[in-house]
């Protein structure tokens, strides 16, 4: 198991005394970009990999698993809400709508 | 060919289905959320593979007996299987590990049976196939992780390793009736996969810190018939619903 990550010192886990917790995404067959689907506790990578086969995609949900240990994944909280996404409302020009398409262009 | 190829079909069969049922006994029962969905997930696929071969089986025999009637109301006797499949659970890594001896066993069985000359085999087989490649991959990552893992884990791993030793010879056991399917083209000799098996086993054993038993001694019978204690046990329990309610669908 090559790509055995180092579980060890994810104190969290291990004060409640389950498993190191993993969060499970999968990529849908069409192609579209991996969703997550949810979490598996599993000791080591490769466990958690079929764990979340086993309990995910046993119906053909997926082509690609990815997991990923659940602390390494950093999170904004509510109280970032305002600061981080209220500023976009009042500016239309991040939207492509705003631009007027030039006549050139638009016979295509 | 027919009554060979039927007890060659039987064998196939009700290995799966008993280690198949023998695994559903889990269901509830396991160590966590995720393993006991991993273990239903083993015992469906093995019930499931069992279920074609008894209904490959029931069309050759040609006696208007389908799948059920023969998983429900065959008796311990008439049943084919190898010792090693019908012995109670144990502790869970008595299950891993039995597990992990069969599934190899039937990766290698699944793999030669695809280039069957019975289409309808070939296919079973196909499909078994890429069922067993995952059940020998979880199978062995749980044996990797009991055997090098803490001091109780490598002692119970080694004890089931152990105790279930003297149950593999029989896999490879081959009589009249295997090696009649295998020169025709149908089935598989079992003798001929052993020395994969024990190679791919010992490889696992290895990484796992477990020592291979030196015991020369094997078990046998299922083949023929000769059942442990276990298996009648067993299925009366498997197979009541059935007898009670004959016919019966939902």
């Amino acid at each position: 198991m090559a790509n055995q990550h180092d579980t060890t010192t994810t104190g969290d886990a291990a004060a409640d005394s389950q498993w190191p917790l993993w969060e499970v995404f999968l990529q849908p067959p069409k192609g579209e970009p991996h969703q997550h689907a949810g979490s598996v506790h599993a000791t080591t990578a490769e466990q958690a990999l079929q764990n979340a086969r086993d309990v995910y995609s046993r119906r053909g949900e997926a082509v690609s698993i990815w997991v990923v240990p659940s602390v390494a994944i950093t999170a904004s909280t509510p109280e970032d809400m305002g600061p981080f996404f209220d500023p976009g409302n009042d500016k239309p020009y991040r939207h492509p709508q705003f631009y007027k398409v030039p006549r050139g262009v638009r016979v295509f | 060919m027919t009554a060979p190829l039927f007890v060659h079909l039987l064998r196939l069969a009700d290995d799966r289905l008993v280690l198949g049922h023998r695994t559903s006994e889990w269901c509830g029962h396991g160590p966590i959320l995720e393993e006991d969905i991993a273990l239903a997930n083993i015992a469906l696929d093995q019930i499931g593979e069992a279920s074609l071969f008894l209904k490959l089986a029931g069309a050759l025999e040609g006696q208007e007996r389908d799948e059920d009637a023969l998983a429900y109301f065959r008796e311990a006797i008439d049943y084919r299987n190898a010792l090693l499949v019908e012995l109670p659970n144990g502790d869970f890594g008595f299950t891993i590990v039995r597990q992990f001896f069969f599934s190899v066993f039937s990766l290698l069985q699944m793999r030669a049976l695809k280039s069957s000359t019975n289409q309808d085999l070939a296919g079973i087989a196909a499909k078994a196939e890429k069922e067993a490649t995952y059940h020998v991959r979880h199978c062995a990552q749980w044996v990797v992780t009991l055997g090098d893992g803490t001091a109780e884990s490598h002692a119970r791993a080694q004890a089931a390793v152990d105790e279930l030793w003297r149950y593999t010879g029989e896999l490879f056991l081959a009589d009249d009736i295997d090696r009649e399917v295998a020169a025709a083209g149908v089935g598989v000799d079992p003798s001929t996969l052993q020395s994969e098996w024990s190679a791919q086993v010992g490889r696992v054993l290895r990484e796992a810190t477990l020592t291979t038993p030196d015991v020369k001694f094997m078990q046998r019978g299922g083949r023929a018939g000769k059942h442990t204690e276990h298996l009648g046990h067993m299925l009366s329990e498997m197979q009541i619903l059935a007898r009670s309610h004959p016919g019966a669908t939902w």
